[in-house]
């Protein structure tokens, strides 16, 4: 049997998950390895959520939130932004390989960019094979 | 121990076709403090809804999953059904396998094993749930327009009617848009001034309709019930409350400006009301082409006055409006079709765009109502192009909607009033509407000749100097043409102002790809927003005509009504707390909150958070070094739960 990965992704409420709402409404499709957990804005989005995914066994980890700018919040996903790259950083510094960890901003119109994204992305992370750096084994 | 029951729904084929939905409910059984699992056909129908009332009664569920549709569908249909059954709203959790399973894939073994990792993950989750007290909040029963188009007339009468109180803010001088600059309006011929006049006048007498004229948005606090709007109010340089329109003033002003009301064909005073029937009748002096702002000489206007209305000092003043809800219509722009150079504009005197051309028609326009070029002759012939820079990817995707039907009615009458030949070059005749396949069917009887084919490229005629070229594919013959006439009309892209984006984000919301602003839901909520309390009606949504704006504006009307109509409301309880016990006092969330709801109180020297304020982003609760911060509905236990069971699938 072909690698299957599983990929977390956490989506803000007001970009991403609704775009990824309208990858559906308009029936595109892609690769079902994402598993969405939504929260209302990527800034909620807490470092310790990353580790423990790896930890859990995600293959990869797929963020997405509005374009910087465009936040529900003002100014939320600027404060996610940062952290999010200093979390990246702090991955690959702890041996994690670069292409499985990803932010994507995604905007509530933008579904056609959700199915692709999520495409490219499950296809780079079956390339890339199990994920077992951080993987804490039952 | 939690009491969950599971109601797994298969909506028709929709999620049933890709899900196996009985397997989803099968494992639920066995999943921890599931008490219930069942599936149904549709979760939502009456019957489904009754099913999960009795079954929170029959198995004392405290816990409720629907694994069905996003919640941005139907989360508050179900959150009613378990505050009808005693049960605390914030109980339920959806798991969405339509929008985000079952419409994006056609393999029924992935789609079942995403759906049961997602069902697992709400398992989980759903245990550390805790009920949550909504904030019931005081709703401020007046309500704002922005922008005078038709829309916003429309929508501001119907509400200012049932009593409500009505700001109208409009950034133009006058209110009218682009209805006032039109002539006849398609289908039926109608005079626009005729039908839209008495609405302007009936906006101006309401005594429930403040009118704010040359003003805009330039802050907006608060939230859905409360919001709290700053509007610049422009300067003028006439008092209007001094002033009583007898525009003495305009005829003794030496200034020239040009016309944006004639769309550039003509020159104005610097001193000027934009139209005879403008609403407000007052003017305004334009500082641009003002002789005394220019030169510090003239103030010709200020002797004039006899009112002494006249206020060359006067500056931009910052008016405070408190109300419940808000509706945009601020309509369109149209594309500017100069960086379209295989047309001509801008370079051709011959060419115009569709707005010039309706104001040449207008008998209040610039020639009086007669159809004349710009050398003051009578076209012979002119050529009608279609579609310049919509449905076209290297520019906008999307069909503008009523530019077939508006160059009908040029054709129309051009025939009326010039003895030309008139060509239109379309790729497809859209008439949709009410009446329109009538009208085309009208037109063609007036000797009005189509060809279909996009114009491709105007240029100037070698032999005959000062007419134009058109070219085009006759994609019916198949062959190559190129037609002489004196006069091209463009009917440019209808795409969003060019302040859109700013209005957007003034009031939080997302645009289309398009740019135009973007509704709750395509179908289902064509006039709501993703901001609670926002409202959109007319051509800032998306390009259409009259008939559908106005409709449109009646509706949100009515939507706003809902907000304003009700004393009280209910607000998200999902909003942040600080646990005392574990603040360090660092003051991180002061410091990055968007909405200054944390406080760091001195005496106890730990910060607070204030309720009223808080929006539930989260945000504070990722920065607090300590987790002092508990972000409710979505607490770090929370989503780590919920995490942990979809990586089990
Ligand atoms: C050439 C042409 C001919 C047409 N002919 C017909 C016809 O014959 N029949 C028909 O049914 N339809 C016709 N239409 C379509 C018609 O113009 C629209 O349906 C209608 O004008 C939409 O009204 P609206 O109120 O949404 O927008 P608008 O008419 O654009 O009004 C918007 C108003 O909002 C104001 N505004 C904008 N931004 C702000 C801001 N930030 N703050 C405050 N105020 C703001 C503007 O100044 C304006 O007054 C035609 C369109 C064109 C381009
Ligand atoms: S002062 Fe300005 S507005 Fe007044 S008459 Fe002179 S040019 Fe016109
Ligand atoms: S961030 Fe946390 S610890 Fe710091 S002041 Fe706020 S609640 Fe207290
Ligand atoms: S949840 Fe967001 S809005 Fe509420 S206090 Fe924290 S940062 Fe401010």
């Amino acid at each position: 049997m072909s690698f299957e990965p599983k990929i977390l992704g956490i989506a803000c409420n007001w970009c991403t998950y609704t775009g990824a709402d309208l990858a559906g409404t308009t029936r595109l499709q892609y690769p079902q390895n994402l598993r969405v957990v939504r929260v209302m804005c990527s800034s909620r989005i807490n470092p310790s959520f990353i580790f423990r995914a790896f930890q859990l066994g995600a293959d990869g980890v797929l963020i997405g939130g509005c374009h910087p700018g465009d936040c529900h919040y003002n100014t939320g996903n600027l404060y996610a932004r940062r952290r999010l790259a200093v979390t990246k950083k702090i991955l690959e510094f702890s041996g994690l390989e670069p292409g499985r960890f990803r932010v994507e901003w995604i905007s509530a119109s933008e579904g056609n960019k959700f199915s692709e994204v999520v495409t490219e992305f499950t296809a780079q992370i079956k390339s890339l094979g199990p994920q077992t750096k951080f993987k804490i084994s039952q | 121990m939690s009491r969950i029951g599971v109601f797994v729904c298969h909506c028709g084929l929709n999620i049933a076709k890709t899900v196996r939905v009985s397997e989803l409910a099968e494992l639920a059984a066995t999943l921890p403090d599931v008490v219930v699992a069942k599936d149904y056909k549709f979760m939502c129908s009456t019957p489904g809804q009754e099913m999960i009332v009795n079954d929170i009664k029959q198995h004392k569920l405290d816990r409720i999953i629907v694994t069905a549709c996003s919640p941005l569908m139907h989360e508050q249909t179900f959150r009613k059904v378990l505050a009808a059954s005693g049960l605390n709203q914030y109980l339920l959790t959806i798991v969405n396998i339509r929008e985000q399973v079952s419409w994006v894939t056609h393999d029924i073994e992935e789609g079942t094993t995403k759906a049961k990792a997602l069902l697992n993950g709400a398992v989980y989750r759903a245990r550390l749930l805790a009920p949550l007290t909504s904030r019931v909040i005081d709703v401020n029963p007046n309500v704002m327009v922005v922008g005078g188009g038709i829309a916003g007339i429309q929508a501001a009468l119907e509400l200012a009617n049932t009593g409500k109180k009505v700001y109208l803010v409009e950034k133009n001088s006058t209110i009218g848009g682009h209805m006032a600059q039109f002539d006849k309006t398609f289908p039926t011929l109608d005079c626009s001034a005729c039908i839209l006049t008495p609405k302007m006048d009936a906006v101006l007498q309401h005594k429930n309709i403040t009118m704010m004229t040359s003003c805009e948005v330039s802050e907006v606090k608060g939230f859905v019930g409360n919001f709290d709007i700053t509007v610049r109010q422009k300067a003028r340089y006439v008092d209007h409350s001094k002033c009583n329109a007898c525009l003495a003033c305009t005829e003794k002003c030496p200034g020239k400006g040009i016309s944006e009301w004639d769309e550039g064909l003509v020159k104005r005073k610097a001193i000027y009301i934009p139209f005879p029937q403008a609403v407000p009748q007052k003017p305004i002096i334009d500082k641009e082409s003002c002789t005394f702002f220019k030169k510090g000489k003239c103030r010709l206007c200020e002797k004039a006055c006899e009112q002494k209305a006249i206020d060359f000092e006067q500056q931009d003043t910052f008016v405070q409006v408190k109300v419940g809800a808000v509706i945009l219509a601020t309509g369109f722009d149209l594309m500017d079709t100069k960086p379209l150079v295989q047309y001509g504009y801008g370079k051709y005197p011959g060419v115009y765009n569709a707005l010039e051309v309706e104001r040449l028609f207008n008998s209040a326009g610039p020639t009086g109502g007669k159809v004349t070029l710009r050398d003051g002759s009578e076209p012979k012939s002119i050529a009608l192009l279609h579609c310049i820079g919509s449905r076209d990817k290297n520019n906008h995707e999307h069909c503008s909607r009523v530019c077939c039907m508006y160059s009908l009615k040029f054709a129309h009458l051009f025939k009326e009033k010039t003895s030309a030949d008139v060509y239109q070059f379309y790729i497809d005749m859209r008439a949709a509407g009410k009446g329109y396949e009538e009208f085309y069917n009208r037109i063609i009887e007036e000797d009005v000749k189509f060809i279909r084919g996009k114009g491709a490229r105007v240029t100037q005629s070698a032999d005959e100097p000062g007419r134009l070229v058109v070219e085009a594919e006759d994609t019916i013959t198949g062959k190559f043409i190129k037609l002489p006439v004196d006069m091209v009309v463009l009917s440019p892209a209808i795409v969003p102002r060019a302040d859109s984006k700013d209005v957007a984000r003034l009031f939080n919301l997302s645009t289309d790809k398009q740019g135009f602003f973007m509704e709750r839901h395509p179908k289902l909520a064509p006039l709501s927003t993703m901001s609670e309390g926002i409202f959109i009606a007319g051509v800032c949504q998306s390009p259409k005509d009259i008939p559908d704006t106005v409709a449109q504006a009646y509706g949100a009307a009515a939507e706003a009504l809902t907000i304003v109509v009700k004393d009280k409301m209910e607000l998200e309880a999902t909003t942040a707390m600080v646990n005392p016990a574990s603040c360090c006092g660092c003051q991180n969330c002061v410091r990055v909150c968007p909405y200054g709801a944390p406080g760091f109180n001195e005496t106890k020297r730990v910060s607070e958070i204030n309720e009223a304020l808080c929006k539930g982003c989260g945000l504070c609760a990722s920065v607090c070094p300590t987790s002092a911060i508990i972000a409710r509905h979505f607490t770090n236990d929370q989503v780590l739960a919920e995490m942990e069971g979809l990586m089990e699938f």
